[in-house]
């Protein structure tokens, strides 16, 4: 196995490395002269150009990239443009609030979504199953930031259940920092747990129709058995996987929550950056998210020779 | 004596049944299609005729009517400008239905194109499928949105990113089948008869990727418009003065605590809109692959 797993770090190298040139070009090719805006308004061209050169910008793109790669592999991100700080100390910062939120969202989504998607699969076809599959495409349809307003004014402004926006650190204590982020997670996970509830009751459904299940009927064993013990881990692989590729969802959804909810983590900073054009903190958000989502699903396929033996590499 | 009970009479032929066929039939013997494709139908005449559905100019300033309720005069309120919200929400559809097609046409032709490309040509395979791994590894919506910070705000441009973004997910799924297909004794029999190789993947392969293709550019209409309103949303989508779904809803975002009409509004037509889409594309799968209907 662990010759396995040496493998599998070894083929994401590739993918990084293509994740990096596509990133580093796209900004390269970039349109809007960054020193000019730093520069301002009222700088001269002269002005500019000494801007440029002290920056790098006036250099060939190989070079460029070959030296922004390297600093890259040493941890480094590079310099923000608009603040002046570096770009890793800028993401750190920043980190707490979206991990919190994607944290809690998978916890939710897991918790909910698994045994939805089994009592759809063992009630299929009856109102149940149809109820709770007609919400899942509902999941499907409704984005995020809809359900996140939707949540914020029924629960937090109507009912005043819960703190409106912001976020509390979890050095803060825990049942402030716990309160803030259940509206956010619930709407970050309304579509996650669409994906997760609809792929479990596929594959349950599969495995509910084989041979051993009616044997364990035959010897006589209770439902929930059935259903969780011989069932669902027999059904574990294709969930876990859908549980890793969602997590892209969760990226692309903590953008605009962490925007609903006003959370200060990595999405509002990709949102700033943008505003800003501050080119290597785009980089380095899109490379570090890029990296997580990478090290995710490598994580989800070490996960399937655990859950499942028969897997074997 | 024996007697024999007599049996009740039984009408001499059973009530005919009625078969519908052709679109009729099609349209009821699969609901979720013909819902979704009602609730579609409804929001594109909405979007056609929208300058003759009593809306004013979605983009005229009215100062003095500023952030109105819901009201008879202005049905959905108005917003921090004094901008009608019915008229805008109303005109925001034909941006979120052009993004929608173009993105789903556009995403779907180029993942054809190099879908084939990549399951025919054994050499050019790895290399794309390592830029596809590359680019799919990159999640979607910020793609597009580190896209959308290269270019200046358009829906053209929009329409571009985000057909970027989804077009990795689109040639895997194409070369996948092609890969497939070639295994088939139907291939290996036209290989055989001499046939060259464009023959073979457009009169052989590509007919049998269309189905599985159709689906897929119905689930990529859905969410190109999903993403083109959280592109608008944080303001990285199309310009501020283009009456979207987005973009209105970025307007109300301020005013959201006391004005929460500003933003139902354009998110119920959202919703409905990306429902009625999802819905179609449920259908479709099960009209085009029954076996996969059984399970999902």
């Amino acid at each position: 196995m662990f010759s396995y797993i040496a493998r599998r770090v070894f083929a994401t190298i590739p993918v990084m490395l293509v994740v990096a040139l596509f990133v580093f070009s796209l900004l390269y090719i970039a349109p809007g002269d960054p020193a000019a805006v730093i520069a301002g308004d009222q700088a001269s061209p002269e002005d500019v150009e000494k801007i440029r050169k002290s920056l790098g910008l006036d250099r060939p793109f190989l070079v460029r990239f070959s030296e922004w790669f390297f600093s890259l592999l040493q941890g480094d991100l590079g310099t923000s443009m608009f603040t002046g700080m570096p770009v890793s100390e800028l993401i750190a910062q920043r980190v707490e609030p979206t991990l919190s939120l994607m944290l809690m969202t998978l916890f939710i989504a897991i918790t909910v979504a698994v045994p939805i998607g089994v009592i759809a699969a063992w009630k299929s076809g009856t109102w149940i199953d149809r109820g709770i599959m007609a919400i899942s495409v509902a999941g499907f349809s409704v984005p995020v930031f809809v359900v996140g307003y939707l949540l914020a004014y029924f629960l937090a402004l109507e009912l005043d259940w819960f703190p409106v926006q912001g976020y509390v650190s979890f050095s803060k204590g825990f049942w402030p920092w716990f309160e803030t982020l259940v509206l956010p997670s619930i709407a970050l996970g309304f579509v996650y747990i669409a994906l997760i509830a609809r792929i479990t009751r596929a594959t349950m459904l599969e495995v509910l129709s084989q041979d051993y299940i009616r044997t364990a009927k035959a010897k006589g064993m209770g439902q929930a058995g059935i259903l969780f013990l011989h069932a669902l881990k027999n059904a574990a692989v294709p969930v876990v996987t859908v549980i890793g590729i969602g997590i892209a969802l969760l990226i692309g959804g903590a953008v605009v929550t962490e925007s609903v909810f006003a959370i200060p983590g990595l999405g509002r900073l990709t949102i700033d950056a943008i505003v800003r054009r501050d080119y290597p903190l785009i980089q380095g958000l899109v490379v570090v998210f890029s990296f997580v989502y990478v090290l995710v699903n490598l994580l989800v396929d070490v996960i399937y020779t655990v859950i499942d033996p028969r897997i074997r590499y | 004596m024996t007697t024999y009970a007599a049996a009740h009479a039984l009408p001499d032929i059973l009530p005919p049944k009625r078969i519908r066929t052709g679109w009729v039939g099609f349209l009821l013997n699969n609901p979720t299609i013909t819902f979704g494709l009602a609730l579609l139908l409804c929001m594109l005449f909405l979007a056609v005729a929208a300058p003759w559905l009593g809306t004013v100019d979605p983009t005229a300033l009215e100062p003095i009517k500023r952030n109105r309720e819901p009201s008879w005069e202005n049905w959905f309120g108005t917003d921090a400008f004094g901008r009608d919200i019915y008229s805008r929400v109303l005109y925001g559809a034909r941006v979120s239905l052009t993004v929608g097609f173009s993105v789903a046409l556009l995403a779907s032709a180029s993942g054809l194109f190099i879908g084939l490309v990549s399951g025919t040509i054994r050499r050019a395979d790895s290399i794309i499928m390592r830029i596809m791994d590359g680019l799919m590894s990159i999640p979607p919506i910020l793609l597009a949105i580190a896209l959308m910070a290269l270019t200046r705000a358009s829906v053209e441009n929009v329409i571009i990113a985000i057909t970027i973004a989804e077009i990795p997910r689109v040639s895997r799924l194409v070369r996948g089948v092609v890969l497939t297909l070639r295994e088939q004794p139907y291939v290996d029999a036209a290989i055989s008869c001499g046939c060259r190789t464009p023959m073979l993947i457009w009169r052989h392969i590509l007919p049998n990727t269309l189905a599985p293709l159709t689906v897929q550019a119905t689930y990529i209409c859905a969410s190109a418009m999903i993403t083109e309103s959280i592109l608008s949303f944080i303001g990285a989508g199309v310009p501020p003065i283009i009456p979207s779904w987005g973009n209105i809803m970025a307007d109300g975002r301020t005013l959201f605590q006391i004005k929460p009409y500003i933003i139902f509004f354009p998110a119920v037509f959202l919703s409905l809109t990306v429902l009625a889409v999802n819905l179609l594309g449920d259908g479709f799968r099960d009209v085009l692959d029954p076996r996969k209907s059984k399970s999902a």
